[in-house]
């Protein structure tokens, strides 16, 4: 018996148990990409319309630091790279992440893990099975994008190469994952520490991509970037992918020689024997079970903020004077560095919606590991145990959004040394905590109407998203469009603030929010 | 709301007729519990029986389709949390929060109860031998239902609502949990004590209620039950026994030459004997049934309507 024995019957396994939910992240994936193809070529129907575009969008920071660098954005091809690739990875990224998690710290958590270990299993069986499933995924999911894309008719050479600059990316967080899972002992918490390399290799290759292009040379999605799908199509820099996948895989397993099953890297230490003052109540609860979520946001926010003021005010070099850009981001009169910044602001606040929703989320898994029930079986009536993890979403939303707001501030004062920019960087950030609060309703008015409804949250997040990043592009309907909150917001600082979309949201909010309130009374606890 | 009609002070819990239908399965067909003040009440069935359903029900976690449950005179499902102050609950499963200690679970969950004995909280952790600075996640079973425990019995309430909280415990902790129950009941308190464990069943129950798929198979003092089951009856006579098989309540007769084994129905054993008589008794072994035996009769598969209703 060697230490892989069972390796294949774990993946078969394996496979059996995600099948859903690989076909969904496949699909998802491959649709990202197959769309952007669609709709490029539908919006321009002459090759002169296109140069003109991209020469916009060429000179157009905010877009670059969205996307990526401007390459041969006068073809679809390289438009589909362009829009798609940084997300794409992210897409295959989050996939790899949640399934190396669900089938090592998740199984180790639950106790399941012991129970296949104590069969004929062997010591590294289970890491090389779900190894070997996170490789076939992204293997089907490169292939998939590489294929449609040819299919569509796009050079095939440069498709697989996009298919393949995000399949590797997907392996390169796997690998972090799997690293995570070693280091944390709980899966929330390897969760979190894979997210924030993939916020921070997001942000290295935007100020990477914005200046002279290093630092996109230390993230992931930058590697993937340098392959220049449809722009010259380098297959070398997926070496670097490679290399870094071997590494932290090699990493990973040392981790796991050396430690228990069930412990992290770190032994647990004792807690107090007697609850503090945060024990009291439920919101002393609520945040005593969410300030780490809450910090680690807000200080990722931040740096995140941080990173994106300190591009200062280069960006009116790169901005030019087309006449597209103005269009599209001139449009409330200001100038176009306001409107970058604007832009800016709106995806830190979205970024940070992540926390939202995941701090109204907690409420369905502390229904369903059961710890809702020992609470309500106290003199806690249910709407205070859902008003304390709300109010904690809530309160912590305009955290995170004010520190995203801090450090754009921050970022940008100190580069430039303007101190009056601050407080306009700032103040451009702050709104978007009104629509935040309308998504944290949203997913709350889901979960508690039925518990399983809940992932309608990151549906609508997910939606509210795709208005920002493609809702042009993709030519959505106006009234589509309009059902993403931030669509009705004024663009700060680019353009003057508005009143009545926040008075408006705010009100929708407390509607939907007391509409969860109803819901919550009357269905059954897990 | 229905009243009860026997002293409703009496009355903790008061359940009649309680149907709970999850999608097509049918949890609870009709359950019927009824809980007086200063009892300890066994709660007992198989497994999936609907032990732990009636419980969530009870808790006001669950909507009660049909029927009426009531909990000191009132609506479980409506005044949840103002009846919760006046109950303390362990789960059968006990998950507590895997970064908070033990000692923080206590009075977190002590606290939202409304105040928990400071002096009790101290004896209990002690005498459980719980270890109050360790992590939830660090915890066994055993351990982490010594936490839900020791929260419950610190508390100051008048109901214990118990799912099977003994089945990680040791021997000596289960004779610690065993003393406490009697402390409690010493104070004119109420325990629904859903349990597997017949020995401790015995000890500390005054009346159990059976339930089977949903239903109330029997309800009564240990005593009661007995009388409703048989009693085997093994005996030596001085001639060959007849007529054995038609007497009333006698089952499974084997007569063997001037040997004889029977079952008899309790009720029915001193007739049974005196017609034995008959045949000049030489020995005479009766045994009563054994909790086991009961248990096994109520739980099995083939349990007739008619010796549910006797």
């Amino acid at each position: 018996m060697s230490a892989f024995t069972g390796t294949w019957m774990l993946l078969r396994f394996q496979l059996r148990r995600d099948r859903m939910m690989l076909l969904w992240w496949i699909a998802g994936g491959v649709v990202l990409y197959y769309s952007q193809a669609v709709s490029t070529k539908g919006l321009y129907t002459t090759q002169a319309q296109l140069d003109k575009a991209a020469k916009g969008m060429e000179s157009n920071a905010a877009f670059i630091a969205m996307a990526g660098p401007a390459r041969a954005l006068n073809t679809i091809g390289g438009q589909v790279a362009w829009q798609a690739a940084a997300f794409g990875a992210i897409v295959a990224g989050l996939m790899s992440m949640f399934l190396i998690g669900r089938h090592t710290r998740a199984e180790e958590e639950s106790g399941r893990d012991e129970l296949l270990r104590a069969g004929a299993i062997g010591r590294h069986a289970p890491i090389a099975a779900v190894c070997l499933l996170v490789c076939l995924a992204n293997l089907v999911l490169g292939l998939l994008i590489g294929a449609s894309l040819a299919s569509y008719g796009l050079p095939a050479n440069g498709s697989f190469i996009l298919g393949a600059s995000g399949g590797l990316a997907g392996l390169v967080y796997g690998a972090v994952a799997l690293v995570a899972a070693q280091l944390s002992q709980s899966t929330r918490g390897a969760y979190a520490i894979t997210g924030a390399v993939m916020g921070l290799s997001y942000v290295l290759r935007a100020i990477g991509d914005i200046g002279n292009g290093v630092l996109s040379w230390l993230s992931p999605i930058g590697w993937g970037q340098y392959m220049r799908a449809y722009a010259g199509d380098d297959w070398w820099p997926a070496l670097i992918s490679v290399a870094a996948v071997a590494g932290l895989g090699v990493a990973a397993v040392r981790l796991f020689d050396r430690r228990d099953i069930g412990s992290g890297a770190w032994a647990a230490r004792p807690g107090p024997a007697r609850g503090g003052r945060l024990t009291h109540s439920t919101l002393g609860l609520a945040w005593r079970l969410q300030r780490g979520s809450l910090i680690g946001w807000a200080s990722g926010i931040f740096l995140g903020g941080l990173a994106y003021g300190s591009i200062g005010d280069d960006v009116n070099d790169l901005l030019g004077d087309s006449q597209f850009t103005h269009d599209v981001f001139g449009q409330g009169g200001g100038s176009l560095l306001d409107s970058f910044y604007g832009v800016l602001a709106l995806l830190l606040a979205l970024m940070g919606a992540g926390f939202s929703i995941s701090s109204v989320l907690r409420l369905r898994s502390e229904e369903n590991q059961h710890f809702a029930e020992l609470l309500l079986s106290t003199g806690v009536p249910r709407w205070r145990w859902a008003a304390s993890h709300l109010a904690l979403a809530a309160v912590g939303t305009a955290v995170v959004v004010g520190a995203g707001g801090v450090g754009l501030g921050l970022g940008f004062v100190l580069v430039t040394g303007d101190g009056g920019a601050f407080g306009r960087l700032f103040g451009a950030s702050v709104p978007y905590v009104i629509p935040l609060l309308l998504l944290i309703a949203v997913t709350w008015l889901a979960y508690a109407l039925r518990s399983a409804f809940a992932v309608a949250g990151w549906v609508a997040l997910g939606f509210c998203f795709v208005v920002m990043m493609f809702g042009q592009t993709l030519r959505l309907p106006a009234w589509l469009m309009d059902v993403s909150p931030f669509e009705h917001l004024a663009l700060l600082p680019a353009e003057s603030f508005r009143l009545v979309p926040l008075l408006v949201i705010g009100a929708l909010t407390l509607a939907v929010a007391g509409a969860g309130m109803v819901a919550l009374r009357r269905r059954d606890i897990a | 709301m229905k009243r009860s009609n026997v002293g409703a002070m009496d009355s903790v819990i008061d359940i009649t007729g309680l149907v709970k239908r999850f999608g097509t399965t049918t949890a609870l067909d009709g359950l019927d519990l009824h809980v007086t003040r200063g009892e300890v009440h066994g709660f007992l069935g198989p497994n999936g029986a609907g032990k732990s359903t009636t419980i969530r029900v009870l808790l006001g976690l669950l909507r009660a389709d049909a029927g009426t449950v009531s909990l000191f005179g009132k609506d479980p499902w409506r005044d949840a949390a103002e009846l919760h102050r006046r109950l303390a609950y362990v789960p059968g499963d006990v998950n507590l929060w895997p970064n908070l200690s033990g000692g923080e679970v206590i009075d977190l969950l002590g606290r939202l109860r409304g105040g928990l004995d400071e002096k009790r909280r101290a004896s209990l952790i002690e005498r459980f031998g719980l270890d109050p600075t360790k992590k939830s996640r660090t915890y066994s079973k055993g351990n982490r239902q010594k936490v839900a425990l020791v929260a419950a019995l610190a508390a100051d309430v008048e109901l214990l609502i118990l799912d099977e909280p003994t089945a990680g415990l040791d021997p000596i902790m289960e004779a610690v949990f065993t003393d406490c129950i009697d402390e409690f009941k010493d104070e004119g308190h109420s325990v629904l004590l859903s349990s597997h464990i017949l020995a401790e069943v015995e000890r500390l129950c005054d009346r159990v209620s059976i339930i089977r798929s949903g239903r109330t198979a029997e309800t009564g003092t240990l005593a009661e039950l007995r009388h409703l089951t048989r009693t085997s009856v093994s005996a030596e006579l001085a001639e060959k026994p007849t007529g054995l098989d038609d007497l009333a309540g006698v089952h499974s007769v084997v007569v063997e030459g001037q040997r004889a084994n029977f079952e008899v129905d309790t009720v029915e054993l001193g007739a049974a004997l005196q017609a034995l008589g008959r045949f000049g008794i030489r020995t005479l072994t009766s045994q009563p049934p054994t909790l086991e035996e009961l248990f096994l009769r109520h739980y099995g598969e083939d349990v007739a309507p008619e010796d549910v209703e006797a």
